[in-house]
């Protein structure tokens, strides 16, 4: 690791003018992506702000029903909370079926949100690689794809997000809650992530002086939601596929749907397309089959992910059927 | 910060884990180091009675917190238990992943807000952080059951 | 009451649950430096030009050694028996590149983290050169027979019998390149006083790292000692000696300082060697009785330009099944890539997969239960050399295991078994490996206290070696269990056996059967408190072996002949049968294993808690090449690119059921105590079981592990 200096904010306003006045400085939340990534020489610091005693870790209940989530709680306290784990039930399953027990412990909501991707070239600073060395090519592209996306890549990069919480977040029209020095503002967490285009090294609309500050939800949608991942070993293992689902049938029709995708988009994968087609559609197995094909429909394959569009299909139609 | 009950002062540069502080300045060797990228467990301390990894915490992080190590359990509740049930139960080989283990199941059973005993499935998924690959899996969730029943 | 076949705990637990267990990287010494390595990223070539101007500037540093300062070294030579190095280049003393992550230099400084950061601050320019690195198009030559393991072997003509056969099954199958990954990394802490040093090592093979230093440094064995008291697991990645370990000591050297070395999990996989991918052919022709008239089982491996040996892939088969005809051959693949290594169950681990699938192909195509038709096949002398087999009970394995199993509940179809969304499969595969026997020198002492106390350089890296050890000598002298002591894992004891091949607890207890007898004649024909108070002495000692050029001498040709006369007594393995059931998702393939039950014909079970273990051990490790274990070597370059455990899956807590093990517990008469080592078996047959399992449950049969989700959906 590249020597760096470390400074701690004890409220938001040190935060943020810590981030502004020192040069080339990241937050620092539970540290374990960016301490890893900074381990790997990837990220590259001159200072570290840590934001892990701000006073913005709790879960609140807003008047119109819905909650605003504290961006440096800690995902395993996230998953414990009575409010989501009653209401929000598919938070709770998402971010448990993340990381490890010790890395919920440490890892903190804004982090989750900001965590980069596995993909193994990027990983690897001998490799090509377009968001980590902007420019540099595409190592991925004839490489180990397996990990990569079959939504929403462009020609200079196919990586996934690999968050999980994100997934739940997307179906859940999340808003992250952002602040500068400039002022607040209030991002759709579909809208924070972005597609990678010809600039994959940018990933988010944060601004680099900007601070997460909060993830609020909407109530909860009506009917039973669950979260599903596939993946290459029992636990603690990034998702294949993942599936966030909130699904209402009234006399057979689907009258609700939220339907969010892990595993296969560049990011959060929020399925609209499926959506729409699966609104007022009957509840059977077919409308759900033809939904997630019409999600999938413009998916593009790399040579070891292509199992990824019939797994996702097949995923989609197991998680509706079970709810149905 | 505290250590084991101790205060301690550990005055280190803002790159030094909490793992390489407490091993390389505080001597205490009891966690280990399997990959210093958070995905073996081998270092899992507990901070405040939760269960982390300190390879990827800094340890000017945890500046004013109780840190307990493998060396400091036996006054836990379930500590001195399961380091008896590790051995009753065969729950190790070699015994580098051990302390990563024990700490990690302290850590669990006092994450559960559940009063029934767990099941040996809900051990497993709370222990999938911790790999062993001497492969005495079978052994630790015993150990984990006999003294959480 | 004897102490062999007692479920004592292991002597070393109170430390091991307590963090007092010393392994290496907890050595400390004042004035400790540290060292890290940099690594080259061409899969060859010639350094051109080396900058450490930035790494040198990083403060802390003492000093970074490339080709340019580093002083000279050399490699022991080849042909030593057992082999001690992983490859032959010589880091640091060649601006050659031989592999991808060869070590190019190495940083010494004041702290691990300075060290790291300049590591990764020199700056390495290479000119590359012709390379092969794609195992998959490399070229394959027939392997030579050795002493050491056959390149091919055959009865009759196995071809044209499996042309005739009225029903033939051929297929093939490949499985990846895996690493051991230890959850202990390679670690080296080597302190030089004058010409004396010390190096405290996680080695299977004290005798391999105090040679090859002795090499590479021109200093005398007996100037050198090792010290390696705990292993955090070893699997055949800590067998050789690795670049690490010489370039730790040249650190110390050149710095004049005590320094340790512990590598990066990244450097783990780019400077020790893992176990090769393979390619098989497995044909097998048989009357519709099932009674194979043919068995064809052809391999290629890789092996590194610049070292690594030949994976005994077909071994098994010259053992497993009476047919009438056999032809088995090896092939090996130059690659410019890191030499390939022994990894738990060479050779077996991956051939049993081939094999044992293929059996249960044939079984398929006959319509009969697989047990049935290994049974029919299950040869009464050794099938190609026609030796006996010192023992072997495989149909007794069989029967306890698909008792306990409850394998007559199976029916026969695939997909026949379903519980709700999951589609149930049982499979079964024979376990097969042939433990050897190395020598040992030890010594033996009796103490007025009433104590004994055993004292040998073998290695303890979780086989609980020394409890073993501990129960064999309480019963060969005719005293209790408590009332030994245990002194191992280090040079300056007498020198045990590298530890390898499942021979450590059969070739240490022969030094036992040959000392107590000895210390009884020195005791006056009685080992007793009251015998020895006759002595008048404190205590009285006997030995084998001597750490001298002499005693060297007389133990490797001991060891020579031991193994030239164990070959001619006939064929000595353990052998098991493999249960297991899978639970695979209906709509998304994944795969559980929910249940498993080993029985195993194993010879005396020394301690039924640590063997267990080491069974079940092996087992997990099986179940990880089966589902998720495999190492992504980039065809285009060579590299390595999931250098990681986040990466490169290793069976978790969840992965793993409840695993019952059994055996039958009869002595092998040709071994000390009657035991045979436990150590490898294990892993033996697993893939094979749950392949079996995987297309009793969906019918799909996968040939190319891992068996991913993807490959059953
Ligand atoms: C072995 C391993 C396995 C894992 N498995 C999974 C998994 O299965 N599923 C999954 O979802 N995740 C997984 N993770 C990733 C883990 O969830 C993330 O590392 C974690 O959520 C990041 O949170 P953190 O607080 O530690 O972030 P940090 O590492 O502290 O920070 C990450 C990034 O976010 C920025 N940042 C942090 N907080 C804020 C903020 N409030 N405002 C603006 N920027 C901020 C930092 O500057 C940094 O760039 C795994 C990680 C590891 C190491
Ligand atoms: S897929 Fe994206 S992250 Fe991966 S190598 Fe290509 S550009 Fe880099
Ligand atoms: S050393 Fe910290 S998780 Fe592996
Ligand atoms: S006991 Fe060896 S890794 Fe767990």
């Amino acid at each position: 690791m590249r020597t760096f200096s470390y400074v701690r904010a004890d409220d938001v306003d040190a935060a943020l003018r810590a981030i502004t006045d020192e040069p080339n400085a990241k937050f620092l939340g539970g540290g374990t992506n960016l301490v890893d990534l900074m381990r790997e020489d990837i990220e590259r610091p001159d200072t570290v702000v840590d934001i892990t005693r701000l006073p913005l870790a709790e879960v609140e209940e807003l008047p119109d029903g819905g909650v605003r989530i504290g961006a440096l709680l800690r995902n395993s306290h996230l998953a414990a909370h009575p409010v989501i784990r009653s209401r929000y039930p598919m938070v709770a399953q998402a971010v448990l079926s993340g990381a490890s027990g010790q890395l919920r412990n440490m890892a903190t909501v804004g982090g989750n949100l900001m965590q980069r991707t596995r993909c193994l070239y990027f990983y690897d600073d001998a490799a090509a690689c377009n968001k980590r060395e902007p420019g540099s090519g595409c190592a991925a592209i004839g490489g180990f794809s397996r990990s990569h996306a079959v939504l929403g890549a462009s020609a200079s990069c196919a990586a996934t997000h690999p968050s999980d919480l994100c997934v739940a977040l997307a179906a859940l029209d999340a808003i992250v809650e952002l602040r500068s020095s400039r002022g607040t503002r209030r991002v759709p967490l579909v809208d924070f992530h972005r597609m990678p285009g010809d600039t994959p090294e940018i990933e988010t609309v944060l601004a680099d002086d900007e601070l997460i500050t909060a993830v609020e939800l909407p109530p909860p949608p009506s009917g039973v939601s669950r979260y599903r991942k596939v993946r290459d070993r029992a636990s603690y293992a990034f998702a294949l596929v993942s599936v966030a689902a909130a699904l209402d049938v009234q006399d057979g029709v689907v009258s609700s749907i939220r339907l969010a995708l892990g595993g296969v988009g560049t990011k959060p994968w929020r399925a609209y397309q499926a959506e729409r087609a699966l609104l007022g559609a009957p509840a059977t197995e077919e409308s759900f089959r033809a939904a997630a094909r019409a999600e999938l429909a413009d998916a593009v394959s790399l040579p070891h992910n292509e199992f990824k569009i019939r797994l996702a299909e097949s995923t989609i139609v197991a998680v509706l059927r079970g709810m149905s | 910060m505290r250590v084991n009950g101790e205060p301690v002062v550990l005055d280190v540069p803002p790159q030094v884990s909490l793992l390489d502080g407490l091993r390389d300045r505080l001597g205490l060797t009891g966690p280990k180091k399997g990959c210093d990228q958070g995905a073996c467990g081998a270092c899992t301390v507990l901070a405040d009675g939760e269960r982390i990894v300190s390879c990827l915490a800094l340890a000017v992080q945890y500046e004013g917190r109780e840190i307990t190590t493998i060396e400091g359990v036996a006054s836990l509740p379930d500590g001195a238990a399961l380091q008896r049930e590790f051995i009753r139960r065969d729950g190790f080989q070699c015994g580098f992943c051990t302390s990563g283990q024990i700490c990690s199941a302290i850590g669990m059973l006092a994450e559960r807000d559940s009063d029934a005993p767990p099941t040996r499935d809900e051990i497993r998924e709370g222990m999938s952080g911790n790999l062993c690959r001497c492969g005495a899996y079978n052994g630790i969730v015993d150990a984990i059951e006999e003294v959480a029943t | 009451m004897t102490a062999i076949g007692q479920a004592f705990d292991r002597v070393d637990g109170a430390i091991k649950t307590t963090g007092a267990a010393k392994f290496s990287a907890d050595q400390t010494y004042p004035g400790l430096a540290h060292a890290a390595l940099t690594h080259a990223s061409t899969a060859r070539g010639r350094i051109t030009e080396i900058d450490t101007t930035d790494a040198t500037r990083v403060p802390g540093v003492l000093a970074v050694i490339t080709h340019h300062n580093a002083p000279k070294m050399k490699m022991p030579s080849v042909g030593l028996m057992p082999p001690v190095f992983g490859t032959t280049v010589v880091c640091l003393n060649t601006d050659e590149v031989h592999w991808d992550g060869q070590p190019v230099a190495v940083v010494v400084a004041e702290t691990q983290e300075a060290a790291r950061a300049a590591a990764a601050r020199v700056r390495v320019s290479c000119s590359p050169l012709p390379s092969a690195v794609d195992f998959s198009t490399a070229e394959a030559k027939p392997q030579k027979n050795s002493m050491l393991q056959a390149g091919s072997a055959r009865k009759g003509d196995a071809l044209a019998a499996l042309e005739s056969a009225p029903v033939a099954v051929d297929r093939e199958f490949t499985t990846p390149p895996h690493n051991h990954n230890a959850i202990e990394p390679h670690t080296t802490t080597a302190v030089w006083d004058g010409d004396r040093l010390t190096v405290h090592e996680p080695t299977q093979n004290i005798g391999g790292v105090r040679r090859t230093l002795s090499a590479a440094f021109g200093v005398p064995i007996d100037k050198i000692r090792v010290v390696s008291e705990h292993v955090g697991g070893g699997f055949g990645g800590k067998g050789l000696v690795w670049p690490g370990t010489i370039l730790a000591v040249l650190a110390a050297r050149v710095t004049g300082r005590p320094v340790r070395l512990v590598l990066t999990r990244e450097g783990v996989y780019r400077t020790v060697g893992g176990r090769t991918p393979s390619v098989q052919r497995v044909a097998i022709g048989a009357d519709r009785e099932g009674r194979m008239t043919s068995l064809v089982h052809t391999s290629v491996t890789r092996v590194g330009r610049t070292g690594g040996g030949p994976e005994g892939v077909t071994i098994q088969s010259s053992h497993l099944y009476d047919a009438r005809n056999i032809l088995l051959r090896q092939n090996i693949a130059e690659v410019d890539l890191l030499a390939n290594t022994f990894m738990r169950a060479p050779g077996e681990a991956i051939g049993t997969f081939a094999l044992e699938s293929t059996v249960d192909e044939l079984a398929h195509e006959l319509h009969m239960d697989p047990i049935d038709l290994r049974m029919r096949n299950e040869p009464t002398r050794d099938p190609i050399g026609d030796k006996p087999f010192t023992r072997r009970n495989l149909r007794a394995a069989y029967e306890l295991g698909a008792k306990e199993f409850g394998w007559e509940q199976r029916t026969p179809q695939p997909r026949s078994m379903r519980d709700g969304q999951w589609l149930i499969g049982w499979g079964v595969a024979t376990a097969f490996h042939p433990p050897v026997h190395l020598v040992a020198n030890a010594s033996l002492r009796f103490s007025t206290d009433g104590t004994a106390l055993l004292r040998c350089g073998f290695h303890e890296m979780g086989m609980g070696a020394a409890t073993a050890q501990a129960q064999i000598t309480a019963d060969a002298l005719g005293i209790p269990f408590e009332a030994v002591r245990v002194e191992h894992g280090d040079s300056s004891l007498p020198a045990g056996p590298m530890a390898g091949g499942s021979n450590q607890t059969g070739s240490v207890a022969a030094a036992v059967h040959t000392l107590a007898p000895k210390l009884r004649r020195a005791l006056g024909g009685e080992i007793s408190v009251e015998a020895l108070a006759r002595k008048r002495k404190p205590y009285v000692e006997v030995s084998i072996g001597a750490d001298s050029p002499l005693g060297r001498a007389t133990g490797q040709a001991r060891l020579m002949s031991k193994f030239l006369r164990d070959r001619r007594k006939g064929v000595r393995a353990v052998t098991g049968a493999q249960f297991c059931e899978v639970r695979v998702d209906a709509d998304t393939g994944e795969i559980r294993v929910s249940r498993w039950v080993g029985a195993f014909d194993c010879g005396t079970v020394i301690n039924p808690k640590t063997a267990a273990s080491q069974l079940r051990g092996g087992i997990v490790l099986g179940i990880g090449a089966a589902l998720s274990e495999e190492t992504l070597v980039d065809p285009r370059t060579g590299r390595i690119m999931n250098p990681s455990l986040a990466e490169y899956h290793l069976p978790v807590h969840a992965d793993v059921p409840e695993i019952d093990v059994h055996w039958l517990d009869e002595p092998d008469p040709t071994m000390p105590a009657g035991l045979l080592g436990v150590g490898e078996v294990g892993v033996t047959g697993a893939a094979a079981a749950v392949a079996n399992a995987v297309f009793h449950a969906t019918g799909k049969r996968v040939r190319d592990l891992p068996i991913t989700l993807d490959k059953v959906v």
